[in-house]
């Protein structure tokens, strides 16, 4: 193995290990406030994507000579719109009123919810079945030597993705809504009796955790130069898987999960060059296997219980 | 007049006027392919269960289910063994008959692990699977008989959920709600990739044969020609009819009730000197078994599997019909078992939209109504 292609797989594998943090930091997000799994966040994910092409080719339509900057910045503004938009109302008509509800059903309502968001894609998206390009966006600088590829657009996608985790965490324990986040989350009737407005505390997480996830999807669509409806099931369960191997509630555990299960994935391609095709079997493998022997993820929860 | 009748339903004649209401109405609904009259159906039922929840029917029919219990199993055994008998020529309307009850027998499994000991799995239909593909590579492999086959793939489900449920154990909640959604996606890539299991393409699965007897094949009984699917209905009625008496047998013995103390409150149950561990095993272990042999029996019928059978989504449909049926009551289980196999299969047409339209419905079902169609009721000890 030369050092080269080793130093490429660990570039690719930092780019996955992004995007699951981004998308994993929703997911624990969501946990640390209302205790719930939104399973659905994944198709979010990929709503983000779709939006983001459909913004492109209304630029392309109407204003071809839109400089590239201009329609990149469009390309973000329309996903984060629209997906915070959704976000927001998923929190409003599913997540709070099934509060009090068991924790499975309110799994298995997310579910649902995500199959819908799927097919909803699927069916009206026109061609939403098939695969579609996406455009590349950034300028594609690169600079290659043999083996390695350096390229202008993952530097920039992993350096955006460190600031806006970096926003996330400066908002979560700076700021006064972080505050209140982190009332709601530690007491939810103390938070209220403080004057905290809850609903909108609610909103707010949803629409933090629904913008990171737009941009995941974007970042998604630049990496792969393709999208497919059906992406959102696996980017779920993957960002999920890394949430709670981080351990759940712990915007560090989200993003040391997301580049565990990156580092599983790639490990799995390099290491066993006959089975790269496993490399997914691998990595839930060592997801089942990191849970037995941690069972509240590795950054574990505070574990007291009443009784 | 109206309080005759209830007493009139709440006897012995509830049971038959019910069983007769379900074999009418199932033998319309299958018969109809128009969307106009599956629509009335449809309907009809809704209308049905909304008036006769209104006009206290429905305590009636459960007075008459705890008291004439004997005769409402008969019925229940009764009431498929009439419409395959009307269906007898039909394959498709068999082969849907059968598909329910194999299901109905995965629910009951999973009705083990999560209605009475609280042990959460979503890999239900991965278990399936591994009694589909284990029970088909013993009989292709290794030139098993099928008797044996179908057996040992179910052996082969409750060995593989020895192994899964020590994560679980270990974990709770949404952590083992994870550990199991993993394997899940796991069994799909695995068999996905493997080419030894016949890879995406899936395998040919070869037919069930019993005593000699041949399933693939139509039989003669007099000069009517009888589809081959009804042999493969009877054995999934036995099957269907072991599994529901072992569950109900399970569920009323002394370990029924340890599940459900364990189920209820694990600490407290602990503090009464029952092993957690102990019962939590038993149930999942018990509950895989079952989906393994209904997943061989599947296979058999189908006589087709693919790795696009056992998918993730499959084993959120076993849950959805547990949680529509009323997580815990048999009958529940049963009667949303028809509905979620039926339902999709007969608005084929619109085949598009069904997977939409019918996740919307749970997630709409679970906001609104979330204990079911038919909830558990508490145990009577009298």
């Amino acid at each position: 193995m030369e050092m080269e292609l080793l130093l490429q797989f660990c570039i690719n594998g930092l780019m996955l290990g992004m995007m699951y943090a981004l998308v994993a930091v929703g997911f624990t997000l969501f946990f640390g406030v209302l205790d719930v799994i939104v399973f659905s966040h994944g198709d979010t994910v990929m709503i983000g994507s779709f939006s983001g092409l459909s913004m492109y080719w209304w630029v392309n339509a109407y204003y071809p000579a839109m400089p590239a900057a201009g329609t990149a910045f469009l390309v973000v503004l329309a996903a984060v719109s629209v997906v915070v938009l959704l976000g927001m109302g998923v929190a409003d008509a599913v997540i709070v009123p099934l509060r009090k509800a068991p924790a499975l059903n309110t799994l298995l309502a997310t579910m649902m919810l995500g199959t819908v968001l799927r097919e909803s894609i699927r069916l009206f998206f026109p061609d939403g079945s098939n695969p579609h390009p996406f455009p590349g966006l950034l300028p594609d600088w690169s600079w290659r030597s043999s083996q390695l590829t350096l390229r202008f657009d993952n530097l920039a996608l992993f350096c955006s993705g460190a600031l806006i985790i970096a926003l996330v965490h400066f908002i979560i324990n700076r700021t006064r809504l972080g505050l209140a986040i982190r009332a709601v989350a530690q007491d939810e009737e103390a938070a209220k009796l403080m004057g905290v407005n809850f609903r909108l505390v609610v909103l707010a997480t949803f629409a933090m955790g629904a913008g990171v996830a737009a941009f995941a999807g974007v970042m998604n669509g630049i990496y792969y130069n393709e999208i497919t409806f059906g992406v959102g099931l696996l980017l779920g369960a993957i960002g999920f898987s890394a949430a709670v191997i981080g351990g759940l509630g712990n915007v560090f555990g989200a993003i040391l999960g997301g580049f565990i299960f990156a580092f599983l994935q790639t490990i799995g391609a390099v290491a066993m060059p006959f089975a790269a095709a496993y490399k997914d079997v691998f990595a839930f493998g060592v997801v089942i296997a990191l849970l037995a022997w941690r069972p509240t993820g590795l950054i574990a929860e505070p574990a007291s219980k009443r009784v | 007049m109206m309080r005759q009748m209830l007493a009139f339903l709440s006897g012995s004649a509830g049971c038959i006027v019910f069983a007769l209401a379900i074999i009418v109405w199932l033998h319309v609904f299958l018969m109809a392919e128009e969307h106009v009259p599956i629509f009335i159906c449809l309907v009809t039922v809704v209308g049905l269960g909304v008036a006769a929840n209104m006009l206290k029917v429905t305590d009636a029919v459960r007075t008459s289910l705890a008291e004439h219990e004997r005769l409402w199993n008969l019925c229940a055994l009764a009431v498929p063994l009439a419409l395959i008998w009307l269906f007898r020529e039909d394959h498709y309307n068999l082969f849907l008959i059968g598909a329910i009850m194999v299901y109905a027998v995965a629910v009951l499994g999973l009705n083990v692990q999560l209605g009475y000991a609280g042990v959460i799995n979503f890999s239900c239909a991965s278990f399936f699977g591994i009694g589909a593909y284990t029970s088909t590579m013993l009989m292709t492999g290794a030139g098993l008989p099928p008797l044996a086959a179908l057996l040992l793939g179910g052996v082969m489900a409750a060995l593989v959920g020895c192994i899964l449920i020590f994560p679980v154990l270990r974990t709770s909640g949404h952590y083992a709600a994870l550990v199991t959604m993993a394997f899940a996606l796991l069994f799909k890539v695995f068999m996905d990739v493997n080419d030894f299991f016949g890879g995406p393409q899936g395998i040919t699965v070869p037919p069930m044969t019993l005593f000699g007897i041949d399933f693939s094949h139509n039989m003669l009984f007099g000069d009517t020609e009888l589809s081959f699917y009804l042999r493969y209905d009877l054995l999934c009625l036995l099957l269907l009819g072991l599994a529901f008496c072992f569950v109900r047998r399970l569920e009323r013995s002394w370990i029924g009730l340890s599940m459900d103390a364990v189920r209820s409150d694990d600490t407290a149950s602990a503090c009464f000197g029952i092993n957690i561990s102990r019962w939590k095993i038993t149930a999942f272990v018990v509950g895989n078994c079952l989906s393994g042999l209904a997943g061989a029996l599947y296979a058999m019928m189908q006589a087709y599997i693919s790795p696009a059978n056992f998918t993730f989504s499959d084993s959120l449909l076993f849950l959805s019909i547990l949680l529509l049926g009323g997580i815990g009551n048999m009958w529940g289980v049963i009667l949303a078992t028809v509905f979620v196999v039926l339902i999709p299969e007969k608005f084929q047409v619109i085949q598009e939209f069904r997977y939409l339209i019918y996740s919307g419905l749970v997630l709409l079902m679970i906001i609104f109504s979330p204990k079911g169609l038919l909830p558990r009721q508490p145990r009577s000890y009298s």
